[in-house]
């Protein structure tokens, strides 16, 4: 198991390469598959398209503490879209905030892992999520405030395209620019699926580009599972004044098991047991 | 009773404690002229945020504020702030339980010409069933003072209700705003009449007039609606017998609703409930409005004769 010392993440840009960075993203989604698995519930598809972005927000960029998850100088990470938590919990776990077991806990009763994460349960949660179109105007009042505070801590937000669907969304995209949040991050998780189907059968986001380049914000499109390509985005953002930054990344729901990929019934669904041996099995654990 | 401006006060208020406490922040959705948050947004500008007309936003970045140890006050009308923004209020400050200050104004049928769009008589039930909301609904301008000043110090979300009407003045510098406990501003020994907002001062007139009729009105000012005063509710009625509510509201989920509750599971007494009935405003002006809905020391004085009906 990759495993690193807290210390590791008190700075940022560390020193991690793409093929380290591609091995924690493959426990990442076992972890991810074995939780809503045990559940029988939650949403794997889209914490799979997820899994690439956080796993280098937590590993290389975001700097961090798992030892003192309120440490004063920490950068944020607000999962706007909430229910792809799995893949959340399972980097907190893996970085050092709470012990891997806990991992069993998600979704069930008295359990700290709630199905959309909670705050006040979960160490390393900054805000709680789940209900679409929040967590981005949450993100925005916490850039404002570390604006106020002098602060250089960076606020990361990941947000989903189905979610971009939801009015708030855009009222949060005016006021990031509005305010002229260069220390705001806002990932799009762009694999094209909800519940219902494509994005732009359901109700068409696009051209998404277009649209956060007319509200004001730096856009940058990238490949969501290209490790060097989401690396260079993050760091492109550091650079950016004046503006908040928008990573349109292209991704695969259900990313990294072949019969998974790209179909929209995996957004809610948790594998069978037979399935899960399957899956995993494709992603190279020894069953 | 002289008429005063809770809005006024509200404003004025936040401009003291911003001089105080670098942590007050103000947000706003295009409306801080009306809401009179613009007198913080002159004083501090780089403390107040213009939200455009957006209050799911504001909502979200009011708690996204708070988890940087700010006090966030948040103000537009009560119909937006209750009511379009309700599901940010729910998920993103009462969830999490942040430290986030709702204050709206033109609550209630006060609103007045602009109508039934406007007049939110609502928002007392819709911020009450949030868990972890605080509801208040203050009388006049020095209970707004001390309103505004003791939740920006306690800890959690708060709703505090105000109003764009002026209203009579009813206390001095003497009294004490508690969070949760209400006031016996009359005692009575025939029937209890609960109130809060400008409808406590009808209250108090119609204890005068029907003292000259020999019956004895107790008047309790009850400006916390969550967490109601149990306490005093179970305490009064268990004198008098009998209560009235009357409230600037509908008469489905506001401080009618939260007293019943209470006497319905501690001391089942015969009650009325005076508010706007299951309906929708209209336009008219803000006093106008109070006496067509009834909503005076006449309207409380017909409950308070139906209840003592009962009581027999």
């Amino acid at each position: 198991m990759i495993r690193f010392e807290p210390s590791f993440f008190l700075e940022r840009n560390r020193d991690i390469d793409e093929v380290t960075l591609r091995a924690i993203a493959r426990e990442v989604r076992k972890d991810i598959l074995k939780m809503t698995s045990e559940a029988q519930s939650g949403h794997p598809g889209g914490a799979m398209s997820a899994a690439d972005i956080i796993v280098t927000l937590y590993y290389y960029k975001m700097r961090h503490n798992p030892e003192n998850p309120k440490w004063e100088k920490r950068d944020r990470f607000v999962l706007s879209k909430g229910h792809v938590c799995p893949a959340l919990y399972s980097v907190l776990a893996r970085t050092g905030y709470f012990p891997l077991e806990k991992l069993h806990e998600f979704r069930k009763l008295n359990g700290d892992l709630q199905g959309h994460p909670d705050m006040h349960k979960t160490p390393g949660i900054e805000i709680s999520t789940g209900s679409l179109g929040h967590g981005i105007g949450a993100a925005v009042g916490m850039a404002l405030g570390l604006k106020l505070d002098k602060s250089d801590s960076r606020v990361y937000c990941m947000i989903g395209d189905g979610e971009a669907q939801e009015g708030s969304v855009w009222e949060a995209s005016m006021a990031a620019s509005h305010y002229n949040l260069d220390n705001l991050v806002v990932i799009l998780d762009n694999n094209n699926l909800q519940i219902d189907g494509p994005v732009d059968d359901v109700m068409s986001i696009y051209p998404a580009v277009e649209k956060w380049k007319a509200f004001g914000w730096h856009v940058i499109e990238i490949n969501g599972h290209d490790f060097k390509e989401i690396k260079a985005a993050l760091d492109e953002a550091d650079s950016v004044k004046f503006k908040p930054t928008m990573i349109v990344a292209k991704t695969v729901k259900g990313k990294g098991v072949s019969f998974m990929e790209n179909r929209a019934e995996w957004h809610g669904k948790a594998l069978s047991p037979d399935l899960l041996k399957e899956a995993l099995k494709e992603l190279g654990e020894i069953v | 009773m002289k008429k005063v401006s809770l809005r006024d006060a509200y404003g004025e208020t936040l401009v003291e404690l911003g001089k105080e406490d670098e942590r007050i922040v103000v947000l706003d959705a295009d409306l801080s002229g009306s809401t009179k948050t613009a007198k913080f947004a002159k004083a501090f500008p780089e403390r107040f945020f213009n939200f455009g007309i957006a209050e799911i936003d504001m909502m979200n970045a009011a708690a996204g504020l708070a988890t940087t140890g700010k006090i966030p006050f948040v103000s537009t009308f009560a119909i937006f702030g209750t009511g379009r923004a309700w599901e940010a209020v729910r998920q993103t400050i009462c969830y999490p339980n942040l430290n986030v200050k709702i204050v709206c104004t033109h609550g209630g049928i006060t609103v007045g010409e602009d109508g039934a769009t406007h007049q939110a008589l609502e928002d007392v039930a819709n911020m009450r069933n949030i868990p972890n909301m605080r509801v208040i609904v203050p009388a006049d301008d020095i209970e707004t003072r001390q309103v505004i000043r003791k939740i920006a110090y306690t800890d959690g979300p708060f709703y505090v209700r105000l109003t764009r009407e002026k209203f009579p003045r009813i206390f001095d510098e003497s009294y004490r705003f508690e969070v949760g406990k209400g006031h016996v501003l009359v005692e009575g020994e025939d029937v209890t009449v609960v109130a809060n907002g400008v409808i406590t001062s009808f209250a108090l007139l119609t204890a005068e007039n029907l003292e000259r009729e020999g019956i004895s009105v107790e008047v309790i000012h009850m400006p916390t609606v969550k967490p109601i005063d149990t306490e005093l509710i179970v305490k009064s009625a268990s004198k008098t017998g009998a209560v009235v509510t009357a409230e600037e509201h509908s008469i489905i989920g506001g401080l009618g609703s939260a007293v019943a509750e209470v006497l319905v599971e501690n001391y089942p007494v015969p009650m009325e409930r005076l508010g706007t009935p299951d309906v929708f405003g209209r336009s008219g002006k803000g006093w106008e409005l109070l006496h067509y809905f009834g909503l005076d020391e006449k309207g409380i004085e017909e409950k308070i004769k139906k209840v003592l009906e009962r009581k027999r």
